[in-house]
């Protein structure tokens, strides 16, 4: 019978199946970060359960940690305790851990693929929800809570219900200056933030596969936005290509046989999707969100929408609310909004080819003086492949603030926050109320539409420059 | 995990949709490495303002949620299903739960009850026109009871099963081990491992 990419993998990874049961279904490889994994540890401990496998394992230092001085102790002692308990329990179990100062120290979802670790065909888990990135290569990633976490440690497997799978073809080339977030924005948008709930999203078309393996992963990112369980992208000749420099890429005899069962991994030509959705790429536009949840966006050219024109009830008193939150008023042009603070980077917009894009719209430029931005590299490695490239130089000249490697702005939680009724353009995934920082206000943007506000002060994108 | 047959107690409407995991604990909450003590930030930035459902004293005490459409959106963190349960509620009801979350609380003993919105609307009105209202979460005869109204609800066998008997998926598993061992022996070599490291 013919199967979606999303199926193969499934099949491929299946333990156990029983009627009446969920499947019980085999993890490739698990990350971990400090903010859910210490209660998992515990549990095991209490158990007196050990990790089946350490070395399908990994984990790294990201959401908690500071961006300055991480050469100093991390000044909150809850944060660092947090810190500590991963290295110690790291330590205790045999882990491979990437600290703060480390090289391959980062936000967990750049560390695995620029490792190499995220490869085609795998499942891969992580108590975190944007571990959906990794499906960029073609894997079946999704993010999972604490009591999951202990359950993969413990078993290296999850019982798990398979997911409907759900179609979203792009077709098409991008205008200038529309990238891959544009694309997921835009998406979003359009299917809501429940639109993909109990799916598997599987990107296709000629506009992904015309992106690079960042854009992919920028695309991928998002999905768990859309309300989807993961996001996929078919791997190809960009993915293995991507895949072969990288440290732990197979080698020799058995690089050959993963590129040949890579190469299988494609939805069947007359595979059958629960759904389906097209978009044209010509349509597409610089996209940036006016309110607190990821759906609520518009492109750049649009006004503030006026809530008294949304025929759903429930959709009219969450746009009422999110204006309220935002301070926004109905009707004005997206582009007149001024905004405080620039922060690129995140799992969503942290890759190199991110802080490339960004650098060469605001090289030899001057930042508007009315705002601050944080550039925050997506881990360690990045940082100094950026600094290699001289693109450290290009966002200081500007008058930016070059950062040591984390999740930083992106979630409100280590020492880079909004203050309340700061307004930022943020090229991290979520908006919420208070997301960034109690009492913040967060657009979301692509790399590009960041810098250009950089330079201008409201919204803006390159073409307005 | 303690078992989950049947709930009796009052409950709290909250008339909002797309009720993030953000808005439901804030990160810089989840700083902690235990799994209590997260009731302080429960709905953190909303319980500031005293017009906020929770701060109503009419709701004080109440054990089980009712919120709008899309609730637990978001992050994945298990800290919200510790918060809502470390505050004391036992179930929470709405038309649609994110996929994260509804796993996380079915892991965890929080019943996540889907009704149609009407029958959300319905409960609304109900509690909010006598807070004292007595609602029965019955997960043996799956359905939600409160007044003369009775609205059934869904849940498949297993994990139904699973939560009456207070049972911990972990030793589930660990009774198959040996389909887990014979899965692992015929993995591709070509699969990476983290161990050794290589940069």
């Amino acid at each position: 019978m013919s199967k979606t990419l999303a199926e193969k993998i499934w099949a491929d990874h299946v333990v156990r199946s029983a009627e009446g049961e969920p499947d019980l279904v085999y993890i490739d490889l698990h990350l971990i970060h400090e903010v859910t994994s210490a209660q998992a540890f515990d549990g095991l401990r209490l158990a007196g359960r050990q990790v089946r496998r350490p070395d399908l394992t990994i984990a790294t230092e990201d959401h908690n940690t500071p961006t300055l001085n991480i050469n100093l102790p991390i000044a909150d002692p809850v944060s660092k305790l947090q810190v500590d308990t991963l290295r110690q329990n790291a330590a205790e179990f045999g882990i491979r851990i990437h600290s703060l100062g480390d090289a391959e120290q980062g936000i967990v979802h750049v560390v695995g693929p620029q490792l190499g670790i995220t490869q085609p065909g795998m499942t891969i888990v992580c108590g975190d929800s944007h571990t959906s990135t990794h499906g960029a290569f073609g894997a079946l990633a999704f993010g999972i809570g604490t009591s999951e976490v202990e359950h993969v440690l413990a078993t290296q497997t999850l019982p798990l219900v398979r997911p409907k799978t759900m179609a979203i073809n792009v077709d098409g080339v991008l205008p200038e200056g529309v990238t891959a977030k544009d694309v997921i924005l835009a998406i979003i948008a359009k299917i809501g933030t429940g639109g993909g709930q109990g799916y598997v999203i599987e990107y296709r078309g000629s506009t992904i596969r015309a992106l690079s393996m960042e854009g992919r992963m920028t695309i991928c990112n998002m999905s768990i936005e859309a309300g989807a369980r993961a996001g996929l992208i078919a791997p190809d000749e960009t993915t293995f290509e991507y895949v072969k420099s990288k440290p732990h890429a197979p080698q020799g005899a058995d690089w050959d046989a993963a590129v040949e069962y890579w190469k299988t991994l494609q939805s069947d030509a007359d595979a059958k999707f629960d759904v389906e959705i097209s978009f044209k790429a010509e349509e597409l536009a610089p996209f940036v969100t006016w309110g607190t949840n990821p759906g609520q966006g518009l492109p750049l050219n649009a006004s503030v929408p006026n809530p008294a024109e949304i025929a759903d009830v429930e959709e009219r008193g969450a746009a009422e609310r999110a204006l309220t939150y935002m301070g926004l008023e109905a009707g004005v042009p997206l582009k007149s909004i001024k905004v405080d603070t620039i922060f690129l980077g995140s799992c969503t917009n942290g890759r190199i080819e991110d802080l490339r894009a960004a650098a060469a719209v605001l090289k030899g430029k001057k930042k508007a003086d009315s705002v601050r931005m944080l550039v925050v590299p997506g881990s360690a490695r990045v940082r100094l492949q950026a600094e290699q490239e001289g693109l450290d130089k290009v966002f200081i000249d500007f008058g930016a603030e070059w950062r040591n490697a984390g999740c930083s702005m992106c979630l409100g939680m280590n020492p880079d926050q909004l203050a309340v009724g700061e307004r930022s353009a943020s090229t991290s995934n979520r908006n919420f109320e208070g997301r960034q920082g109690k009492g913040g206000r967060t657009h979301l943007v692509s790399p590009l539409v960041a810098a250009a506000t950089a330079i201008r002060g409201t919204l803006s994108s390159p073409a307005d420059l | 995990m303690e078992k989950f047959i049947t709930h009796t107690g009052t409950a709290v409407p909250l008339r909002r949709s797309n009720v993030d995991t953000d808005q439901i604990i804030p990160a810089v909450y989840l700083k902690r490495v235990t799994k209590s003590g997260f009731e302080d930030g429960l709905f953190a930035a909303w319980r500031n303002d005293p017009e906020f459902v929770l701060n109503q004293p009419q709701y004080q005490g109440a054990t089980v949620l009712v919120a709008g459409v899309d609730f637990g959106t978001g992050s994945s963190r298990e800290h919200a299903v510790w918060a809502l349960q470390n505050y004391g509620f036992k179930a929470v009801i709405s038309s649609r739960f994110a996929d994260i979350f509804r796993g996380n609380s079915l892991k965890g003993g929080l019943l996540t009850v889907i009704l149609p919105q009407e029958n959300v609307e319905k409960i609304w009105d109900l509690i909010e026109a006598d807070p004292t209202t007595s609602i029965t979460v019955d997960l043996e005869a799956k359905n939600v009871r409160l007044g003369s109204e009775v609205f059934p609800f869904e849940l498949d066998d297993y994990t139904r099963w699973r939560l009456m008997e207070g049972l911990d998926d972990i030793g589930l598993t660990l009774k198959n081990i040996d389909a887990v061992s014979a899965y692992e022996s015929a993995r591709p070599a070509y699969k990476p491992k983290t161990l050794p490291a290589r940069s």
